[in-house]
């Protein structure tokens, strides 16, 4: 390969890009050996096993996604404002809708929800760490490794450019020649070991390490719907893993499991991907709708409405979540009996989802409700979502689903649930979670206008685009006619995008100024909280979390304590010893491994993906023969750290 | 605090561990043998390579994954342990069966070249003659 194959060139945004790239390595060298940032960087960072320094680092990578996938957006939006526009050429927007598409899923949503679910469950259980802190350490940093080697290919190689979905046979070698789908083979394929481990972690955590006294239904909503989400992790993603393994065989070593050549079967492909996508847009929706629940009973002032309908529909769900796949491909074409048995199953799934729409609005009948940003998102969620649940049964009727099926009708509906459903639910999770992880809140102010524009520039954006999909505007089309008559609401449709892209802008610009100026908590619980995350005596918990772990007595226990008036104070002489996992830079060190392997075998150089691969067992094989049983945190420390008076 | 109760029991060299790791890797071996070095009849192959799969991931369940381990003290991990073993049966059930339902009936038969089709769908585009069982594995047999 030479090496103008090997850097992508001649685009002159390309080049900026590499520009911006190089000056922000440079950039970031230079200051973190300036001020001498390096130790502090390895030691506080790079080896953490805390699980909510690793939550924040989830959830600063998913943000600088967000920007990614959100600047893929506008400029997909800039090509579609007016017809037939040169902004982009036909290649260059395949990539970056596959990227987009990518990106936001993966890289974005999963992990924006695993680093909220890695700050708050712990607490919310009244656990000192996970089960498994080290390997939540793996878990990260194999998710980042995996989002760094995708995110490269736009410089290096070249990027995927078969959609999102990959369907065989335009992924095949024949028609997606060179690295770039190779880069979403390996990338997911890393990012997905780090999900799955997740996936164990949290179970084991939430299922083994609650507080004495939390039953499994006294647990907060927030971690029943992680539980859950668990469950169908441990369960969809390995499906994914055989996949892309059986695609990378076919690019790499010449197999036949998806080609058209040697009798493979393209639409296994298909299918297999959706076995594994439908269950995972439910893994990025429960975690929202338990953010959702916490949020709105906190600012209802009332214990949830339908607490147990709540898990159960949330466990119907996990369920139907694997019987609906062949809604995304009905015009394969499998025939009358199959298409009718999955559109029922699919519109089935809307009844366990409407029982939770129900059960938020019969919590806020009565109550009193607190108009904070965090409940905003919440309120604005209940609204919006709902259009993408209603069209959802739309296109579940598999002979109506003939005429919407990849057109921007569908696009809509996607965007309805996975913006207003979960990336609402990040930005409320954020800013009410905020004050836990860095001590201050977001400015409210602001925050209102960031969910107004952000909202408005929402609709603005997607709710033309139903009617551009009735019109019969198809997806992934890098321009149109002006005959077609699409033009005037795809402009509308694109300062909508915009508006989103300001918001974005504008929350940014809230942590720095709340950083600046926000008023630093004093308690922990700064929004007169129901559950045992806000009861730490400081606003950001010590590393240990709890220097006594709670005894729970019902559901929302902090809340009825604070309501009969009896807050345990803590005294020197009820403290122990607390036993805490240590630091490890082996995780970092490993993932690095894994993206040598990554990138040997993205470009077919198999000798480097050996000395990667062979660096991954040394570390695994390292840490076997590793005996490291933790330190004690001594009780001084302790009473020092929570400034306990003798 | 990761577990200590669970690190300390178990202790010494992992015999079962290493034991099920190269029973593994050695059943792999035999089913690629199987279906490379053998001139066994399609049937055969599928068969045994089935055999093989099932007892490996016997195997496993018994030699890593503690399937015979049950808790004395508490009836939540054993409740939660079958929960999870009939769920696993549930989607493993839906993934195998459901797959071959999905990608045998209507027109998605045409994935497999050689018979035609059934059901309710009449183009008959590229059908291929023959008729015979569905059997996915076939075309293992013509590159
Ligand atoms: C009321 C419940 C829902 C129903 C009945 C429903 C139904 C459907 C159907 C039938 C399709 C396929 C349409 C086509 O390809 O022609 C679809 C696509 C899609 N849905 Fe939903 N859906 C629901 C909720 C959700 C939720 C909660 C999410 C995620 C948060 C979601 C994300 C998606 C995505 C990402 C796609 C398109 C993927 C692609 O083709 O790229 N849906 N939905
Ligand atoms: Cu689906």
């Amino acid at each position: 390969m030479k090496w103008d194959e090997f850097f992508v060139t001649g685009d002159p945004m390309i080049y900026g890009a590499d520009v911006s790239i190089v000056l922000t390595m440079v950039g970031i060298l230079f200051y973190l050996t300036k001020y001498k940032k390096w130790k502090w960087l390895w030691d506080e960072w790079l080896t953490t096993v805390d699980h909510k320094k690793l939550g924040i680092m989830y959830i600063v990578s998913a943000v600088l996604m967000l920007f990614r996938g959100g600047v893929d957006a506008l400029l997909m939006r800039t090509q579609l404002a007016v017809p037939e526009a040169k902004f982009l050429d036909s290649q260059h927007y395949n990539e970056i809708f596959t990227t987009h598409g990518t990106i936001m899923i993966i890289f974005m949503a999963m992990p924006f929800l695993i680093g909220l679910i890695n700050v708050v469950v712990p607490l919310q259980i009244g656990a000192r760490d996970v089960a498994y802190p080290y390997l939540n350490a793996v878990s990260f940093w194999t998710f980042f490794i995996g989002a760094m080697l995708f995110n490269i290919s736009f410089v290096i190689g070249g990027s995927p450019s078969a959609g999102w979905t990959s369907y065989m046979p335009l992924a095949s070698n024949e028609l997606s020649p060179g690295p770039g789908q190779n880069y979403y083979l390996l990338g997911l394929q890393i990012a997905g070991i780090g999900t799955l481990l997740t996936g164990i972690n949290f179970l084991v955590t939430i299922l083994k390490m609650r507080a004495p006294g939390m039953t499994l239904f006294r647990m907060p909503m927030f971690t029943w719907s992680s539980l859950v989400t668990m469950v169908i992790i441990i369960f969809a993603f390995p499906i994914l893993t055989v996949a892309l393994a059986l695609m990378t065989f076919d690019r790499l070593f010449g197999s036949h499991f998806f080609t058209l050549q040697g009798a493979g079967m393209d639409m296994l492909w298909a299918n297999l991907f959706w076995l594994w996508g439908h269950p995972e847009v439910y893994i990025v929706i429960l975690p929202a709708f338990g953010m959702f629940s916490e949020i709105i009973s906190t600012f209802s002032r009332k214990t949830l409405f339908g607490y147990k309908a709540m898990i159960w529909s949330m466990l119907l769900i996990a369920g139907y979540s694997f019987l609906v796949w062949v809604h995304h491909f009905f015009t394969m074409g499998s025939g009358a009996l199959v298409n009718s048995v999955f559109s029922i199953t699919t519109m089935a799934i809307g009844i366990p989802t409407g029982v939770k729409i129900f059960n938020w609005l019969f919590t806020m009948y009565r109550g009193k409700i607190q108009f904070t940003t965090p409940m905003l998102w919440s309120l604005g969620f209940i609204v919006n979502f709902v259009i993408g649940g209603v069209t959802g049964v739309m296109l579940a009727m598999a002979a109506a689903d003939y005429q919407y099926h990849n057109t921007y009708f569908l696009v809509s509906h996607f965007h309805y649930v996975l913006i207003a459903g979960t990336v609402f639910a990040c930005f409320a999770g954020l800013i009410y979670w905020y004050p836990k992880m860095f001590g201050y809140k977001l400015n409210e102010r602001i925050g209102k206008w960031v969910f107004w524009i952000f909202t408005i520039g929402f609709n603005v954006c997607f709710f033309p685009q139903y009617f551009l999909g009735l019109d019969g505007m198809p997806r992934r089309v890098y321009t149109y006619s002006e005959e077609s008559g699409w033009g005037p609401l795809n402009m509308v449709s694109t300062i909508g995008g915009f508006m989103m892209g300001i918001a974005f802008l504008v929350l940014v610009y809230n942590m720095y100024y709340s950083f600046r100026f926000a008023k630093r908590e004093t308690t922990g619980d700064a929004w007169d909280g129901r559950t045992l995350e806000w009861s730490t005596p400081t606003a950001m918990p010590p590393f240990y979390n709890f220097a006594k772990i709670p005894e729970v007595t019902g559901l929302d226990h902090f809340w009825r304590q604070k309501q009969a008036g009896k807050v345990e104070k803590l005294t020197a002489n009820e403290l122990k010893p607390i036993h805490m996992p240590s630091n490890s830079g082996v995780p970092f060190i490993m993932a690095s491994f894994f993206f040598v392997a990554g990138f040997g075998m993205v470009f077919d150089w198999m000798w480097m993906a050996i000395i990667g691969l062979v660096g991954v067992f040394g570390t695994l094989i390292y840490r076997s023969f590793e005996y490291d049983d933790g330190y004690y945190v001594s009780v001084e420390e302790i009473i020092e750290t929570e400034k306990i008076s003798k | 605090m990761a577990n200590k109760t669970a690190a300390n029991e178990h202790h010494g060299f992992p015999w079962k561990h290493l034991i099920g790791f190269v029973l593994s890797i050695v059943l792999t071996l035999f089913a690629l043998w199987i279906a490379l070095g053998t001139d066994l009849s399609l049937t055969w192959i599928l068969i045994i390579i089935f055999g093989f799969a099932f007892l490996q991931a016997a195997l496993q369940l018994l030699m890593f994954m503690h399937v015979t381990e049950n808790s004395t003290k508490s009836n939540l991990t054993s409740r939660v342990q079958i929960g999870n073993i009939l769920f696993a049966a549930f989607v493993a059930i839906v993934i195998v069966i459901g797959s071959v339902w999905v990608m045998a009936a209507g027109h998605a038969k045409h994935d497999k070249h050689n018979h035609a089709p059934k059901t309710e769908n009449h183009e008959n585009h590229g059908s291929h003659g023959g008729g015979s069982e569905h059997d996915s594995g076939e075309h293992g047999s013509h590159e």
